[in-house]
Parts: structure tokens; sequence; C-alpha cells
């Protein structure tokens, strides 16, 4: 393929939601419909980008024609290209059921959505396509500044409360990530990550770490999550949740299994940080009153899956451990978005989202509910969903590396997810009126995601067999 | 151009300010003191960034993180300033609320 054709399918992810943010709020009439194009550009750019992948180089561009260390060096590989794909198919329907339900849900911020949605979605491209660790810190900046854009849209008193949570921690965390970046480029002359391979010094490590788990709310660091993503409106809260606070893990996994492959004592530790994050975000989901708070404290019980990767990742069980981290990473995207949105049903339909007042709902929007159930069906990870697929590979690896311990925290996390999410069914059953009866067409978009996230494990075989083969 | 060195007291410097501006973020409750103690420490990873221990030509590249960094940190400031005007519009006060469940 011609070097200028790669050079447009890499810029695309990033070029098109940037210009899109960027024009549609002049628009006067037409915004959905232009945000909505772009959206599809993204997620045609990320198909080609797989279909032309080459499993034995990944695809490269030097922006702007300067090449590293003063330019800046995108890349995909499979993990990028997988992280790409998969936020541009949440990103889409997200974007879909903002321009159905919020005209009529929320109609002042149907126009204002756009800017900050279209601008995180550019920044989290960017950040899947940078290679080095100067260039992520600048596009966690950039998501953080539009992550914290979608959450003050309401605009009341605890939405703009939770917005300076989250970017006080963020600030926070990005200050100590840039201190272990600049240990980093003194220790080894380079900010690239393939570069620095193996040179990583452990303080650079630790600091960059503690900044990203800052930035991803990775327990104990996930105080200002549940706030901040139950403030902003559904859709914005969908991506918030499904995608964004992934980019924290994304490149953690690049630090620690493909650029630091020896720091054994850390991975435990971070696997001790994700058990907790499983224990403690579940237990709080089962106490809260609210379901937007309950859909938000069990993202940062999933989030803590993901970190066992770590210590599972090793010798020929690599492979499948990998895999499975990155595969739980999609079908929890998937399953929270699906959550996310129909939360944002029920606060449309009821008027509130009290659990214990949910009544009426499974009669008079049983597609929502149904949606809730589907979801919650992947986060418990029974079969034949996304997480199911994963987590058996998690476990593999458990027992594999003879880390059965790790296997107590998956099973415990499954169980406790099938409570709070059975809490949720449960109360929405009886016969009550609701405030207002919610629209079809978005509701099938939030059962899609949710169909898809059940889907990802009847289909999880090629995909899951060339992330096992891509593993570092 | 032979550059000037940069000896470690710059960095320790640094640190020094990273440290204690990180503290003060965590600990005063005036937000307009969390924003500009989130500012300093971001100047103070800058110095450590500027350490050049050898004196041979500048460093393009640390030159470059710098100017990068103030960029990104003014737009942060910049942003933060904008969220905490309008929260004290809102609630009155330029706090945080401790309780959110009311």
């Amino acid at each position: 393929m011609s070097g200028a054709v790669a050079s447009w399918l890499l810029a695309a992810p990033v070029a098109l939601p940037l210009g899109a943010g960027l024009i549609v709020p002049l628009l006067r009439r037409g915004r959905s419909l232009a945000a909505l194009a772009a959206g599809a550009g993204v997620v045609a750019a990320a198909l080609l980008l797989l279909a032309v992948r080459d499993p034995d180089g990944a695809m490269e561009l030097a922006v702007g024609g300067w090449s590293p260390p003063l330019g800046i060096r995108w890349r995909a590989d499979l993990l990028a290209i997988t992280f790409l794909l998969s936020t541009a198919v949440i990103a889409l329907t997200v974007a879909l059921f903002a321009a159905l339900h919020l005209p009529r849900a929320e109609p002042a911020l149907a126009g204002r959505l756009w800017a900050p949605l279209l601008f995180l979605w550019s920044a989290l491209n960017a950040l899947y396509l940078s290679a080095d660790v100067f260039n992520l810190y600048v596009t966690l900046e950039l998501l953080t500044l539009a992550a914290v854009m979608l959450v003050t849209l309401e605009g009341e008193r605890q939405a703009l409360d939770g917005a300076m949570r989250y970017l006080l921690v963020a600030l926070a965390g990005s200050t100590v990530y840039l201190l272990g970046v600049a240990l980093l480029y003194h220790a080894t002359g380079t900010l690239d990550l393939t570069l620095a391979a193996g040179a990583v010094p452990g303080a650079a490590l630790a600091l960059m770490t503690v900044g990203l788990m800052a930035k991803g709310a990775l327990f104990p660091l996930h105080g200002w999550l549940p706030p901040a993503h139950a403030a902003a409106p559904a859709p914005g809260s969908a991506l918030l949740s499904a995608v964004v606070v992934k980019s924290a893990f994304y490149i953690l996994l690049r630090l620690w299994l493909e650029a630091a492959p020896d720091e054994h004592a850390g991975r435990m530790l971070l696997a001790a940080c994700g058990t907790g994050a499983v224990l403690w975000g579940s237990l709080l989901a089962l106490t809260q009153k609210r379901l937007k708070l309950l859909v938000a404290y069990s993202t940062v019980a999933q989030l803590g899956y993901l970190l066992l990767v770590f210590p599972l990742a090793v010798g020929s069980w690599s492979g499948p451990a990998y895999a499975g981290a990155v595969w739980l990473a999609v079908s929890h995207g998937l399953a929270k978005a699906a959550m996310f949105l129909a939360a944002g049903t029920v606060m449309h339909a009821l008027g509130h989202d009290r659990i214990a007042e949910l009544r009426g709902l499974a009669h008079h929007a049983p597609v929502t509910m149904l949606t809730l159930a589907l979801a919650g069906v992947t986060l418990m990870g029974l079969p034949p969903s996304g997480g199911f697929v994963a987590k058996w590979l998690l476990l593999s690896a458990a027992f594999g590396t003879g880390q059965w311990f790790w296997a107590l925290v998956l099973l415990a996390g499954g169980l406790l997810a099938a409570v709070y999410t059975f809490r949720v069914i449960g109360a929405g059953f009886g016969e009550a009126a609701l405030a207002r009866v919610p629209r079809r067409a978005p509701q099938w978009l939030a059962f899609a995601l949710a169909t898809a996230a059940l889907l990802a494990g009847v289909v999880a075989e090629l995909p899951l067999r060339q992330l096992q083969e891509a593993a570092p | 151009m032979s550059g000037a060195e940069v000896p470690l007291a710059y960095a320790l410097v640094g640190m020094v300010v990273l440290v204690r501006a990180l503290y003060a973020l965590f600990v005063r409750p005036h937000l307009l003191h969390k924003l500009v103690a989130g500012n300093l420490a971001a100047s103070g990873v800058f110095l450590v960034i500027t350490y050049a221990p050898d004196g041979g030509p500048p460093d393009p590249v640390a030159q470059a993180l710098v100017l990068t960094g103030i960029v990104v940190s003014v737009a942060v400031t910049a942003y933060g300033a904008a969220l905490l005007a309008r929260l004290n519009e809102t609630s009155g006060k330029p706090y945080l609320e401790h309780d959110h469940e009311a």
C-alpha cells in the first residue's frame, strides 16, 4: 500500500472528529448529521486499518514529516487498532443515541454535546496511536479537558463540583506522570516506548503508574469517578465509563508489558490494587441508592479485573492473559455504555434514578430493562458473553501459572456483579405509571450495544487468536 | 553554541517546588489555591526536565518538552479558572462540596 494512503488512514481517526468538533458548533442546523458523518468516517478508517494490517510490522506515520525525537510518531499495532475500533463502535452508537434522545429529553443540551464529545473522541484516538510517553501525556491532558467538559454540561452545582474534583485529581495525576517522563528521558535519552524497552528506571515506572492510576480511577485513587460519571448527561457518562478511564489501562499495558517486562514485584502490587477495586467497588455498588451511581461504582470494580493481567501475563501464559484482558476491556466498554444509556432512558422516563422506585419500567420500557439485564450478563461473566470468554482466559492463566488466589478475585467479583444487577432488575417489576413514555429508537441503540457485548463472546475466536499472537 | 550547564541544584529545587505544590493542592480548601498549586507543581517538573549535567549544546528535545508542557499547563489552568468562576456563581462559594448524596 502506498505511503500516502497509509498516512491518511492513520490521520483520519484523529483529524475527522477534531475538525468536526471545531466546525459543528458553528453550524445553525444539521449539527447531529455533521457529527455523525465524521463519526462514520472514523469507524470506516478503523475498519480499513484492521483490514490492511500487516502482522509483521505496525503502520507508522511521522506527523508533519518530522521524525523523532523532535517529531511525533504515530503507530497502529493490533492493540491500538482494537481500541480504536471498539471506541469507534461505542462512540458512534452513543452519538446516534444522543441525536435521537437528547432533543426530546434534554433539548438545552442537544446542541452543546457535540464539541466536547468529538474532541474527546479525537484525543482518545491520538492517545491510542501515540508511541512515546510525552505524547501520551499531551493526549491524556486533551482527553481530561474534553472529559471534564462533558461532566459540566448539565451545569448544575453537583455537575460542576464533580467536574472540578475530576480536573484537580487529573491535574495532580498528570504532574506525577510527567515527572516519571522526565526521569525516563534523563535515564534513557529517549521518550519512545519501544526504544526505552528494558531500560525504564523503576522510579520512572512507579511515578508514571501512580499518575495513570489517578487518571484512570484505579483503586485506591478512584474516589473522583462516581460523582463525576454520574453527573454527566447519559451519552457523556457512557463514553467516560466505557472508554475514557480505560485509556490509562491502555498506557499501563504498554508500559508494563512492552517497555518494562521484568518488574515482577510491581505487577503483584498492581493486581493487589485491582483486587481492592473489585471488592470495594462491588460492595459500594451494592449499597448505592441511585442507578447512575451504582453503574459508576461497577466501573470502579470492573477496572480492577483489568489489573489482574499484570502478574498473569508471564511465560507461556502471556498470550492468553493479554488477550483476555484486552477482550475484557472491549466487552466491558460495550456493556457499560449500554448500561449508562439505559440509565439515561430511566432518568427521562421516571424523572429520577432512585433504584427503590423503578417499578413500572419492566412493563412500560421492556427494552431498557432487557438492556440492563444483558449488560449485566457481561459484567457477571456468564456465557456466552465477551466477559465470560475474557475471564475464562484470565482464570486459565491464574491456574496455569499457579496463582489460584487471583481466580478467587475473578469469581467473587462475578458473584457481586450478579447481586447488584439483580437488585436493579428486580426493582423494575410491578405495575406503576411512568412520568413519560420514552421513545423506542434510542432504547434499541442501547440494546444493540448490550447485544454486541454478549456476541463478543461468540465471535471471539479470531480476534483472540490474533491478540495472543500479537502479545508482547 | 555551547550550552550552559544546568546543575543538579535546579532539579532538586524543582522537586521541592513539586512536592510543596502537590501538598498545597491536596490540603488547601480554596479552589484558587488548588489551581495555582497545580500550575506550580507542573513548573517544578519543568525544572527537572531541563536538568543538563554535562553542559553540552542545549537539548532541543528537553526545550520542546518544556514549551509544550507550558502550553498544556496554561490551557488546563485557564480552563480550571473558568470552571471555578462558574462554580462560584452557581454555589456562591469557591470550595468543593463534601456531600454528594444531598
